[in-house]
């Protein structure tokens, strides 16, 4: 990338300052953008530093002595061991999640940018950026009530002739207010903000790129195989982690759906296995003794901790992936 | 105008903020909350003020209804409760931080001993006022009701008995056609009183069938849960084979259970519950006033039904300022009347209490009394 600009126009701030435009309007603007910058950073640190006091009493106690306190907590646990199984469950219901939601908002990317009629495309668009907008609640209601009846016998079959997979395990329960069940949810739920990305990247594929390869003899699928697919890695790969940051952090809908669990379960057609932490802390908040409290923030700094790592990695790749891409 | 509007609003909210910070101790003695306070007893109509209380939420929606009630027949009277749980209820109160707590256990010897100082020496007062029945509640296909002893319904719950054709069950519903679908338990996921009574009740009445101790965390590991009453009832209902415990009053269309008490089988009802609360014994070596109960889990007697949740309100005896007595007693006084109980049988299907025990708790009430 050749810069137009003169490495003198980056010249020091305080030269900037006492130019004579930087004045008035110019000058308001100026430190109204900085401070909203600034702004983001420190409700960021605010949130982190509220987590880490608030859960300092529950990672200093020891266990038992907790256990005392507060019912939900195992006499024989270190706080490590009891956010264990919950930082699985999280992770689990989401990399469940995102292993359905990818390939089918992959599908519809591609549907709507490169196979569908110029009007389907756009009304398909809408209804999918519409999937967005339904509150997590209703898919929860959605999901208890009538998700769970219709699913329960395709499970059961699972369960009989895939049960050998230990993550079919059976017997499936009825009603299957399972992980697979929640992760299905959660998979309708990321859906719609994958394949936003993904559209709006296919939809950037450089034309010349595209029409070279159907000028060399390649069908539509070898065409978007070899000249969308690589353009858009890593614009897939953005959207598929802040899908992940969605569905690590969900509540109700697992909440109303999963009957929790506390083990280190791959069984995800059985109730009672496994338990995200937002759910854990949405079931428990609300009696929790001030210890419990706490402990439970301790939960949620953990939680804090994955989807940060999460979104870093997710940046990581992003970045490493853009000189590779093709886009040049 | 706008300015005016705003400082008038602003006037408001400081002097609320100040009635509010007045009342939440019980040992106050500042009388800026107190416009209807005099030395002599008042008529309730007469009542104003602002009366803060915390604890159960299972007598949430009983609470409501007896606020609704008792503030609309005192117009300047405001009283708040704020559910946090009968933990932090009682917390709070023994602290003084509000004038009464509702909790679903008796308060323990220790904490008796607490709140002598919050008290000022005096007793506390604690009234079983919301009386639930719990109902074990199943979804079987063509069985509306079972008879069922507590052992059974432990192993039942424990997972020792896993098919509806089991036979400690068919023995007891000769006249069932039972079919060999499977059980599934569900529980409680979130710490409940309603789970508490529960195995009270199973570990008391249940013999061998039921080797844990009552807590308010569901002993038994995995299996179905799922949280608020609410949420039991949407879980048995969408599936097939399922049995829970819940307020009776959610029963809805669902089987349920009729228990066995003595030799005979009851199915549930308000009646059997007030009764089992007449008939139980009070915890020994208590004040005069203090109705904490001893439930009697293993009544023999076929008017009674067990299986009940109890939730008590505590006050003092003794309050620092008379406005909060008056207010307290008229309160309790409308909770414990057969209006108010009536109220929360209907907004929360509680079992109105008995008259006997409204009598016994008029008498504790009309001794609460401020600091002569």
């Amino acid at each position: 990338m050749t810069s137009t600009a003169p490495p003198t126009a980056r010249a020091t701030p305080a030269r900037r300052r006492r130019t004579p435009r930087d004045r008035g309007m110019n000058r308001a603007f100026r430190l109204v953008s900085t401070g909203s910058g600034a702004l983001i950073l420190a409700v960021l640190a605010a949130v982190a530093i509220f987590l880490v006091a608030r859960a300092w009493p529950a990672l200093t106690t020891p266990g038992a002595e907790i256990a005392q306190d507060v019912g939900w907590f195992p006499a024989d646990a270190s706080f490590l061991s009891f956010v264990g199984p919950l930082v699985f469950g999280t992770l689990l219901a989401a990399v469940l999640a995102l292993v359905m939601a990818v390939p089918l908002s992959i599908g519809i990317a591609l549907f709507i940018s490169h196979y569908a009629p110029r009007r389907l495309a756009t009304a398909l668009g809408y209804a999918v950026d519409l999937l967005a907008a339904i509150p997590s609640v209703v898919y929860g209601l959605w999901g208890a009530m009538t998700l769970v009846g219709f699913v329960g016998p395709i499970w059961e079959w699972l369960a009989s002739f895939l049960g050998w997979i230990p993550l079919f395990e059976g017997p499936a329960a009825t009603p299957a207010r399972v992980m697979l069940t929640a992760a299905v949810v959660l998979a309708v739920m990321i859906l719609p903000i994958i394949t936003a990305v993904c559209r709006e990247v296919f939809l950037q594929t450089p034309k010349l790129h595209e029409e070279a390869a159907l000028a060399l003899g390649a069908t539509r699928w070898e065409m978007i195989r070899t000249a969308v697919l690589p353009f858009a890695r890593s614009g897939i790969v953005s959207g598929a982690m802040l899908g992940l940051g969605r569905a690590l952090g969900e509540t109700m809908a697992v909440l109303m759906i999963l009957s929790p669990g506390f083990l280190y379960s791959f069984a995800i057609l059985q109730a009672g296995q496994q338990q995200t932490i937002a759910a854990n802390i949405a079931a428990q908040y609300a009696d929790a003794a001030p210890i419990g409290v706490s402990t439970l923030i301790a939960t949620g700094l953990a939680l804090f901790v994955i989807t940060m790592a999460v979104n870093m990695a997710a940046r990581a790749i992003v970045a490493r992936r853009k000189d590779f891409s093709g886009a040049n | 105008m706008k300015l005016s509007r705003f400082s008038r609003v602003g006037a408001a909210a400081v002097a609320t903020g100040a009635l509010a910070l007045t009342l939440t101790a019980c040992g106050s003695d500042d009388p800026v909350g107190s416009t209807g306070g005099s030395d002599a007893p008042s008529e309730a109509s007469e009542l104003s003020g602002e009366l803060n209380g915390a604890g159960s939420s299972a007598q949430e929606a009983a609470m409501d209804a007896w606020r609704a009630g008792f503030q609309s027949a005192n117009g300047d009277v405001t009283v708040n409760y704020d559910p946090v749980g009968s933990g932090g209820g009682v917390t709070q109160f023994l602290k003084g931080g509000v004038a009464f707590a509702g909790s679903d256990a008796a308060l323990s010897d220790d904490e008796v001993a607490e709140a002598k100082s919050v008290c000022l020496d005096g007793d506390v007062i604690e009234l079983p006022v919301y009386i639930s029945p719990i109902a074990v509640v199943f979804n079987l296909e063509g069985v509306d009701s079972l008879n069922l002893d507590a052992a059974t319904i432990g192993k039942i719950f424990d997972g020792k008995i896993t098919t509806w054709n089991d036979p400690a069950i068919a023995d007891q519903n000769p006249d069932v056609d039972l079919p060999d679908t499977a059980i599934t338990p569900v529980h409680r996921s979130d710490e409940s009183g309603t789970t508490k009574n529960f195995t009270d009740y199973l570990a008391k009445a249940g013999a061998d069938g039921w080797p844990y101790e009552a807590d308010k965390v569901f002993p038994v590991e995995g299996g179905q849960s799922a949280k608020g009453t609410s949420g039991i009832i949407q879980t048995v209902t969408g599936g097939q084979g399922t049995i829970s415990y819940a307020d009776s009053s959610q029963a809805g269309d669902l089987g349920t259970v009729a228990i066995k008490v003595g030799d005979e089988y009851v199915a549930h009802s308000p009646e059997g519950a007030a009764a089992i609360v007449d008939t139980s014994p009070r915890v020994e070596g208590r004040g005069e006033f203090d109705f904490a109960m001893e439930l009697d889990r293993t009544s023999t007697d076929p008017s009674t039904y067990p299986l009940v949740l109890v939730t008590y309100d505590i006050a003092c005896a003794t309050y620092e300022d008379q406005a909060t007595a008056d207010l307290v007693k008229g309160l309790f006084s409308y909770i414990v009347s057969e209006e108010g109980q009536q109220a929360a049988a209907s907004a929360a299907g509680s079992a109105p209490i008995s008259d006997t025990l409204r009598t016994n708790a008029q008498a504790g009430i009309d001794a609460i009394s401020a600091k002569s």
